[in-house]
């Protein structure tokens, strides 16, 4: 007998207890073979509440979001599905929603996505059929159960946990806790954010934030992420689309031997991720240790969120019960 | 403030609000008109004068659903990635496009533009997606006829109205 899930989100249930939450951000192979996902399940499972995978990260071709969720899923972790308005219209975004509630993937984060001409097929189509407020909307929408053309969704609404992201480091700062508001004003229901290096930025975007008082309507988890090289720290700061790297980060990097370099990154990820869960409105944090899993774990520990916590088990409800209540209202 | 070019760019949106105030006070009494005559008729009759105004000035993109009043007259469909509410991740800090690195992003002029008019409070509206089916027509009918203010079925077009009210 086949059994779906009740949707119900563990990153939902920690948030919801009051708890200092942590997501980590795992990345589809480029190719078909499943061995990278396996080695990224294998270190870290157990350090997060809830793991994104993204979706054509870099506007580059990788594995679909959705099949890294399931598997994910099967594994035992509860993944955050990452939706870009970039390659998909509004049907192919909700036959992905539904076949990803099928499977018992509630959690949805709604992103624009890097355009097509900074990736590796840039003479491709873009296709921001809707933008991330509107994605945010339509999530909304289908909690409520409507598609996003107005027809009901049959049996049952997709009881999303919705996400949204902003990045307080691109202009023009003063509009950026505003789009917030829109997004929260659409549905959102939590929020990551861009990677953190200019805390002192971050910290006047949360006290706006603050002052309108969104970290009570949207649970916001504060990017954060290791370097692993001077160079990565350079190309991050020259290359990278919205990122805004200091001058002292890459000086800390400078002069040291590649070990020392990497051991500095992590250091200085703890100290960062020390800092912005002190500041008001911060409800967890979200890693992303881009081509670097192994470096989540001693961050993790380091800053005392680990072991995390024990979220309830999930409700099974068997297939046949409710196709039997289906049949009943028939 | 005093600068010439700050001067020139507050007479252009005090010229463009203008214009705009005219023109919606002439479609709101004339939409009854434009259905009588057909809003497909009233579109391909008015379409390209509307285009020869908003092209040059606009650089119109002609999806048909006008919101140039909502973002600083500023078009966002002439965003890379046609956004309308607000700007992406991806501003540059010398507030120019990711994907143009030359020019200034749509919507970092949009909001500067916004600050002009009296509609300022227009930034925390939530603009609904882009009706595909409008586009090519004349937002000029669009606007007068409604088409261009029902988003998606049922409650939705209500609901975009309460938030739009900060």
């Amino acid at each position: 007998m086949n059994t779906i899930t009740q949707p119900d989100s563990n990153l939902a249930r920690v948030l919801r207890a009051g708890r200092f939450a942590v997501t980590v951000e795992v990345g589809p192979p480029v190719g078909p073979l499943t061995d990278p996902i396996y080695r990224q399940i294998a270190v870290l499972r157990g350090y997060a509440d809830a793991y994104n995978v993204t979706d054509n990260q870099a506007a580059t071709v990788h594995m679909a979001s959705l099949p890294v969720c399931i598997m994910l899923k099967q594994a035992g972790m509860e993944p955050v599905l990452q939706m870009t308005c970039r390659d998909r219209n509004r049907l192919a975004l909700q036959a992905d929603l539904i076949g990803a509630v099928g499977h018992g993937i509630v959690n949805v984060l709604a992103l624009s996505g890097d355009h097509v001409s900074g990736g590796d097929h840039p003479h491709v189509k873009p296709v921001y059929d809707l933008d991330s407020v509107n994605l945010v909307r339509m999530l909304r929408m289908m909690r409520e159960g409507v598609f996003e053309n107005g027809q009901p969704i049959p049996k049952r609404a997709p009881d999303f946990f919705v996400g949204a992201v902003e990045n307080p480091f691109a202009p023009p700062y003063d509009f950026r806790p505003l789009r917030v508001a829109k997004k929260v004003a659409a549905g959102a229901q939590f929020l990551q954010t861009q990677l953190i290096f200019n805390v002192p930025r971050f910290r006047e975007f949360m006290a706006r934030v603050v002052d309108l008082g969104l970290h009570e309507q949207v649970a916001i988890l504060a990017g954060v992420g290791p370097v692993r090289s001077l160079r990565a720290a350079e190309f991050m700061r020259e290359q990278v689309a919205g990122m805004d790297v200091p001058d002292w980060v890459v000086q800390r990097m400078q002069g040291l031997s590649k070990e020392a370099q990497a051991q500095a990154g992590i250091e200085l990820c703890v100290e960062i991720a020390q800092q912005v869960r002190e500041i008001e409105g911060v409800r967890g944090l979200h890693i992303m240790a881009v081509g670097w899993p192994s470096a989540v774990p001693p961050i993790v520990e380091a800053l005392r969120l680990y072991p995390r916590p024990i979220a309830e088990p999930l409700e099974w409800v068997s297939l046949g019960a409710l196709s039997l209540e289906a049949m009943g209202e028939m | 403030m005093s600068n010439p070019k700050s001067k020139i760019q507050n007479l252009k949106s005090h010229f463009l609000v203008f214009s705009w105030e005219l023109t919606s006070w002439l479609l709101r009494h004339t939409g009854g008109l434009f259905e009588r005559v057909g809003a497909e008729r009233a579109s391909r009759w008015l379409h390209p004068f509307e285009l020869a105004l908003k092209r040059p000035l606009f650089d119109c993109q002609e999806c048909g659903q006008c919101v140039l009043h909502y973002t600083g007259m500023v078009c966002p469909m002439n965003c890379p990635k046609q956004l309308r509410n607000g700007p992406c991740g991806g501003v540059r800090a010398n507030g120019h496009c990711e994907v143009y690195p030359e020019r200034d992003c749509v919507w970092v002029r949009a909001l500067a533009g916004l600050e002009r008019t009296p509609y300022t409070a227009e930034k925390a509206r939530l603009n609904p997606p882009v009706d595909w089916r409008l586009r090519g027509m004349a937002s000029w009918v669009t606007y007068a006829t409604g088409a261009d203010r029902i988003t998606t079925g049922n409650e939705s077009a209500v609901r975009y109205a309460e938030i739009g009210e900060p």
